[in-house]
């Protein structure tokens, strides 16, 4: 398992594609894989970046682990902002029109479509957001 | 990301290229907040355009909701990786896709 710790900011984002980029090329994933994982973890980072510490600045350490019969793809967020469960936002209704859209909302449930598993635990006063994706 | 913008008459086109995310979409918002006045047809070229996330389907969103008001949005060139972004998020219902 690889686990790269940093900053939680906004300005980390890249360096957080790259650090599960790398892993999942080193595994062989593929193009369309990597970039549904990316939009994932983007989503997730980001939501990490701008609301565990605010105002303030913390750390977040991101876990990454491929392998296994099934091939998986399993991705750890572990930070020790406010207790927040992201997964207990409901979901956007996505067959409404532009007109009655909301502008945002569709992160959080990007990644739960993208990705087969999500969990979400509070433990130790730490966030732990594990992400799965299984490839059959 | 690159933003590549042709104007013609009341005619936007703007291509885009590379990655449009939490970290670039605000470069496109700021782009279409100066150049949407007056423009009846927008098009925009994803020939270029290798990955979105949501930040991007919110610039996308705004972009919509402004020209059904004035006018006219296509987006062409569609990769398989967004178009399946768009798909999960109903934006394919949203959107004029060619």
């Amino acid at each position: 398992m690889a686990e790269l710790t940093i900053d939680a900011t906004l300005e980390n984002l890249d360096q957080v594609l790259d650090f599960v980029n790398q892993q999942m090329e080193l595994a062989g994933c593929t193009p369309k894989l990597m970039n549904q994982v990316d939009v994932a973890v983007e989503e997730i980072y980001v939501n990490i970046a701008r609301y565990a510490y605010h105002p303030d600045v913390g750390k977040a350490q991101v876990r990454c682990e491929t392998g296994g019969d099934p091939f998986r793809i399993v991705i750890g967020f572990v930070d020790r902002g406010r207790p927040y469960n992201p997964l207990e936002k409901e979901d956007p209704d996505v067959t409404l029109s532009a007109e009655k859209r909301e502008i945002g909302g569709l992160g959080i449930f990007l990644a739960k479509q993208l990705m087969d598993e999500i969990e979400y635990e509070f433990r130790e006063g730490q966030n732990i957001l594990t992400l799965r994706k299984i490839v059959k | 990301m690159t933003i590549n913008k042709q104007s013609q008459g009341g005619k936007l086109s703007i291509a885009l290229e590379g990655r449009l995310d939490t970290t670039t979409a605000p470069l496109l918002e700021a782009e279409l907040k100066q150049s949407l006045d007056g423009v009846t047809e927008l098009e925009f070229d994803f020939a270029g355009l290798e990955y979105i996330s949501s930040a991007g389907l919110r610039v996308l969103l705004s972009a919509q909701k402004i020209m059904n008001r004035q006018g006219s949005m296509v987006i062409r060139n569609v990769n398989q990786i967004i178009m399946e972004v768009f798909e999960i998020t109903g934006f394919v219902d949203i959107l004029t896709i060619t």
